[in-house]
């Protein structure tokens, strides 16, 4: 199975549970972020991760010297696998990190540039 | 930078956590309990079954409702407990007696506790396999947060690797979630499960396959399969492989305690494979051997929340006993009394040999042993 | 099956005969008894008694040690099905055998979706989901107001020893 963004960005239906026999969701206020560009549905205050989850994204980062993907997997900001560019700041949790309207998420590759600094120390 | 101060702080808001912060701050301590995720409740925010124990430990009643039952506690003490979340105790320093902590990604601060409850719980383990690091590759804890928590699918078809508790309980609410589950694999002769989980699953028609493990996952980007295979009594690859179709691998094969922050307060730690890891030695009020550091639920070893629940209710009563509130006499042995019958079953003879190996009858002792 | 293979089975989540935690019904008993009488299958000792606690009329006796298997005196039994949904493990069901000449009325746990409704055919599983018969819904109830719903569905007499889950086709 070849990652699929959801193709048609805003409207397409997100993969949620819709139905649940024990469990009722209430979800944040319904708003829009980017994804490398794109244009996304999400919940308001509700981790980035899990948005981009229900989108279809399934690769968050690429690891700076193997090119490996990376995507969610532990979901408690200790794994350092979900690392992606936030606003412009590299290896944010994303997997904790609430998600706000407007919002510009991008898939980090390798190490990340930290803003303002001149350390190249992005991939190698 | 900003300091925070309080006389109680705990270290986590989930089982063990809640109920330590409850049990201090009953006693009239003022108490600060610091979670890193965005909500508090832990693990138990997840669980949709109903639990085990005794009413004592709110047996019968649903993981996600038990946390609100901790919290509605918490919150009738309002004035003495407050609640960071989305807030992570980065490390101790011993030399200046601090915490620091991060709230997100950029607020950082300064936390000055008397007397400080680790609750940190656990981290997933993983296992070596080629291809296990791909997305579609996920932690049972996560794939629960996802579902339970957010409500976002984690995947159309499962294959579960492990079948002991979590394993089993997060394939069933896998199903709720309308996720197929292909098979659990486990590498045991038997599961390492409560054995109604898995009669739970089987008769939905879920095959759980003991004395198997997989042996890579399949994929380029993300998961689109896994090859599994039987395993001998060495736990050597033997038979066929065969391939299972799924973009969901969960893996459910134990957890690690996490003490880096008993281990930066210099607790006295020793590995105890019963307890899965390196866990604080403590004394009966599970205090460790710095005087201001407690331990509490899977931090101190991996068990059962409720027996979590009890361990915190333990740590907060002595934690304000040490600072000098009024405890009910006779609790402590209560608590110790219900902490002994849960451990009596199966599963809990292992948990008493861990125990054993790092309860010490009292510090001064063996402080200066 | 050998011995071995049993075992294995077993130690998967399958029951293979009858063990402490998990027998039958006295069959005298239980054929004359309106309402049906539960049928416990929890055969390993772990810290639980929802069963006990949640029992109106002591059929499921108190726990010396909360990890010992459950005890039934099928003589106090009305077949209530207030511990079929409390018990965590999902591990009790009510089989009513006076429901009519050919077949029996199972109460079964059931936290899944679809929910079916009365009248619905839907298909009776062995302990390992294996498809034995369709069977008919005659009631579906909540006992206790928490989502566990315990589904009555008519089935024949002859799978009482078998018949264990449902699987509901849309």
């Amino acid at each position: 199975m070849e990652e699929k963004v959801n193709p048609g960005g805003t409207g397409a239906a997100l993969d949620l549970i819709e139905e649940h026999p024990i469990l009722e969701f209430q979800h944040g206020k319904k708003i829009t972020f980017f994804f490398d560009g794109r244009e996304l549905e999400g919940f308001e205050g509700e981790p980035i991760s899990s948005a981009l989850h229900a989108n279809g994204v399934r690769v968050y980062r690429e690891t700076a010297d193997m090119h490996r993907p990376r995507g969610f997997f532990c979901a408690i900001g200790k794994c350092s696998s979900c690392f992606m560019v936030v606003d412009g700041v590299p290896n944010v949790r994303t997997c904790v990190t609430p998600l706000t309207a407007g919002m510009r998420v991008e898939t980090q590759r390798g190490r990340g540039v930290v803003p303002g600094s001149d350390e190249g120390g992005a991939s190698s | 930078m900003k300091k925070l101060s309080t006389e109680v702080l705990v270290i986590g808001g989930g089982a063990a956590g809640l109920s330590a912060a409850a049990e201090a701050a009953s006693a009239g301590a003022k108490v600060l309990v610091v979670e890193s995720d965005l909500r508090p409740g832990g693990q138990l925010i997840k669980q949709t079954h109903k639990f085990f124990g005794s009413k004592d430990e709110y047996a019968g009643t649903r993981g996600f409702k038990i946390a609100d039952i901790l919290l509605d506690e918490i919150n009738s003490f309002k004035d003495s407990v407050s609640i960071l979340q989305n807030t992570t105790v980065s490390g101790y320093y011993k030399e200046d007696d601090e915490f620091t902590a991060m709230r997100g990604e950029e607020e950082y601060f300064h936390i000055k506790a008397k007397k400080t409850i680790v609750a940190t719980g656990a981290q997933e383990r993983l296992i070596p396999f080629p291809n296990n690091d791909i997305p579609g590759v996920y932690g049972a804890g996560a794939v629960q947060t996802l579902m339970n928590v957010y409500g976002v699918l984690p995947g159309r078809r499962v294959l579960m690797v492990g079948a002991g508790n979590i394993g089993l309980i997060v394939s069933y609410q896998l199903m709720q979630a309308g996720v197929q589950v292909a098979a659990v694999v486990e590498a045991a002769p038997r599961v390492g499960g409560y054995w109604v989980h898995a009669a739970k699953i089987r008769r939905m028609g879920v095959p759980i396959l003991l004395r198997h493990s997989i042996k890579r996952a399949l994929g380029e980007k993300c998961i689109t399969g896994a090859v599994i295979t039987g395993l001998n009594e060495r736990f050597e690859p033997v038979g066929p492989e065969q391939q299972i179709n799924c973009d969901l691998i969960c893996i459910a094969v134990g957890l690690s305690p996490t003490t880096e922050l008993l281990s930066q307060a210099g607790c006295k730690m020793m590995y105890v494979p019963q307890l899965c890891g390196n866990v604080a030695q403590r004394d009966r009020g599970m205090r460790t051997s710095n005087p201001d550091f407690y331990t509490a639920g899977d931090a101190g070893g991996i068990e059962e929340a409720s027996a979590a629940m009890v361990e915190g209710r333990i740590a907060g009563l002595s934690a304000a006993a040490a600072l000098g509130y009024p405890t009910e006499h006779g609790k402590l042995d209560e608590y110790w009394g219900r902490l002994q019958s849960l451990r009596k079953g199966e599963a809990g003879a292992r948990i008493c040999q861990g125990i054993d190996c790092v309860l010490v009858k009292d510090w001064e002792g063996v402080a200066h042993a | 099956m050998p011995d071995k293979d049993l075992e294995m089975l077993f130690n998967s989540g399958v029951l293979t005969g009858e063990r402490e935690g998990a027998m039958l019904p006295p069959r005298d008993l239980w054929e004359g008894k309106k309402g049906g009488l539960v049928v416990v299958e929890c055969p390993q000792r772990i810290p639980c008694n929802p069963c006990h606690t949640s029992c109106p009329t002591g059929a499921i006796m108190p726990f010396a040690d909360i990890n010992d298997t459950p005890r039934v005196d099928w003589t106090k039994c009305t077949g209530c099905t207030l511990c079929v949904s409390a018990c965590p493990g999902l591990a009790c069901l009510v089989i009513d055998l006076t429901f009519s000449e050919e077949n029996a009325l199972y109460k079964l746990p059931y936290e899944m979706l679809p929910l079916p409704v009365k009248g619905q055919k839907v298909q009776c599983l062995d302990r390992e989901g294996a498809f034995l018969a369709e069977g008919t819904v005659e009631n579906v109830t909540q006992p206790r107001k928490d989502r566990t719903h315990v589904v009555h569905v008519s089935a024949p007499k002859g799978l009482v020893a078998v018949f264990r889950s449902i699987r509901v086709v849309k």
